[in-house]
């Protein structure tokens, strides 16, 4: 790991300014996915600023129809939480289901959706939960948030201080894990939601998390949800699974999705 | 550099670091606590595996300077004064749930955070919960009666003390 500057505010306006002030910083969260890019060099930003000493941005609340949870919100928090598992239990099942333990135990739902790992759980639960992301700036619907594989709407200085969940109708995740790095080889997560049917596709595009309109369109005929009219030269091909071969996942997990979701 | 103090094993310590040491580094070089160890150092293994206020966390994915103010236990800190392990190591002891033993301390650590969320886990959740501990030795079989076993004998201490 390259040298750095450490950075450890009290406030998630002090992390903002700090992240302004610096020459290529980054933004430390639960630091899963960071901290092991930084060893292999594959990051080396000047300067870190840690979110562990804003306590404000940790916490999960529940109002009925709004499920609130805190950007440093841990995984293994979010998948503990009865507020969680009541409004919206697929969310705390699939907090519950990434990566292991330990992971669960640092990482972050801000840290997660920031960072847009196309094989990544909670995107397609944001996404097809319609949620919105609250940041130091502004809140962005989760349709306009996630725009390429590891990218986002998020500026270079502002920060995810919460993200917004309405609380669906009924919702499922469906995933085909890869049995190594449970990373997703596609997952879909399907809700329920009083404007229709959402569905959202993580691990399979090239692009990264996606809607699956045209299997929001069966399900709210009343029809098998099938992928036949999803682009396979849209898809990832590696050494995991074929483009084929994801594409036909993506009929099997909306399937599954949609049948758990009852 | 910055110092970090933190309590490592119920003793207050402190050290300077720079701000990349991870806690691992930290654990192993500044505090020569040598049983935590660094198998694969991509945060796959767990056998670096250490609680920080109270969880799990793999050591080798944590800067030692965000576990300043925090209290870590290692796997020398499990056992009491004297030549009592804990029930855990006992339980991995007396059902050769090792083979060469690398990778012991991050399951014994990670077994113990299972058992304090999950009294008595079913095999399957034993096996689901070790999905970030590697063994090239055993096969995991005789890991998996070593956690039940220990996890039947953490009860039974708890029991007792109550």
């Amino acid at each position: 790991m390259y040298e750095f500057s450490y950075h450890k505010p009290s406030s998630v306006a002090d992390a903002a300014k700090a992240m302004g002030s610096a020459d290529d910083p980054k933004i430390l969260a639960g630091g899963q996915t960071l901290l092991p890019t930084m060893k292999q060099r594959l990051a080396s930003p000047s300067d870190v600023v840690s979110l562990r000493g804003c306590r404000d941005l940790v916490g999960i609340s529940s109002d009925g129809s709004t499920l609130t949870i805190g950007a440093m919100t841990t995984h293994a928090a979010v998948a503990a939480s009865g507020d969680v598992q009541k409004a919206i239990p697929a969310l705390a099942a699939l907090a519950g289901n990434i990566g292991d333990a330990q992971v669960r135990n640092r990482g972050t739902i801000g840290g997660s959706l920031a960072n847009n790992d196309p094989a990544a759980d909670y995107p397609s639960a944001a996404l097809a939960l319609g949620a919105t992301i609250v940041t130091t700036k502004r809140e962005l619907s989760a349709d306009n948030f996630f725009t390429g594989m590891f990218e986002t709407a998020l500026e270079e200085d502002e920060i995810i201080t919460s993200i917004r969940f309405p609380v669906p109708q009924a919702a499922a995740y469906a995933k085909f894990d890869n049995p190594a790095s449970r990373y997703a080889l596609v997952g879909v997560f399907f809700a329920k939601t009083s404007d229709g049917p959402r569905v959202a596709v993580t691990g399979a595009s090239q692009g990264g998390v996606f809607r699956a309109k045209d299997i929001e369109e069966q399900i709210a005929a009343g029809k098998t949800p099938d992928s036949s009219g999803i682009a396979e030269n849209s898809l990832n091909a590696d050494i995991h699974a074929t483009a084929a071969y994801r594409k036909h996942l993506i009929g099997v997990m909306a399937k599954r999705a949609v049948a758990a979701a009852g | 550099m910055p110092s970090v103090s933190m309590t490592v094993n119920g003793k207050q310590v402190s050290g300077t670091v720079e701000p990349r040491t991870l806690l691992v580094q930290f654990i192993r070089e500044n505090l020569h606590l040598t049983g935590t160890h660094v198998g694969c150092d991509t945060s796959q293994c767990g056998a670096c595996v250490v609680h920080v206020d109270g969880a799990s966390v793999k050591s080798c994915a944590m800067l030692a300077i965000e576990a300043d103010g925090s209290t870590v236990t290692t796997i020398e800190g499990l056992a009491g004064d004297g030549d009592v392990l804990h029930p855990m190591q006992e339980a991995f002891r007396d059902n050769h749930g090792l083979q060469c033993g690398f990778c012991t301390p991050g399951m014994v650590m990670s077994a113990i955070d299972l058992v304090n969320n999950n009294p008595a886990p079913s095999e399957h959740e034993i096996r689901d919960w070790l999905e970030g501990n590697i063994c090239r030795c055993t096969g995991y079989h005789n890991i998996v009666k070593s956690i039940t076993a220990g996890a039947a004998a953490m009860k039974g201490q708890k029991a007792a003390a109550e």
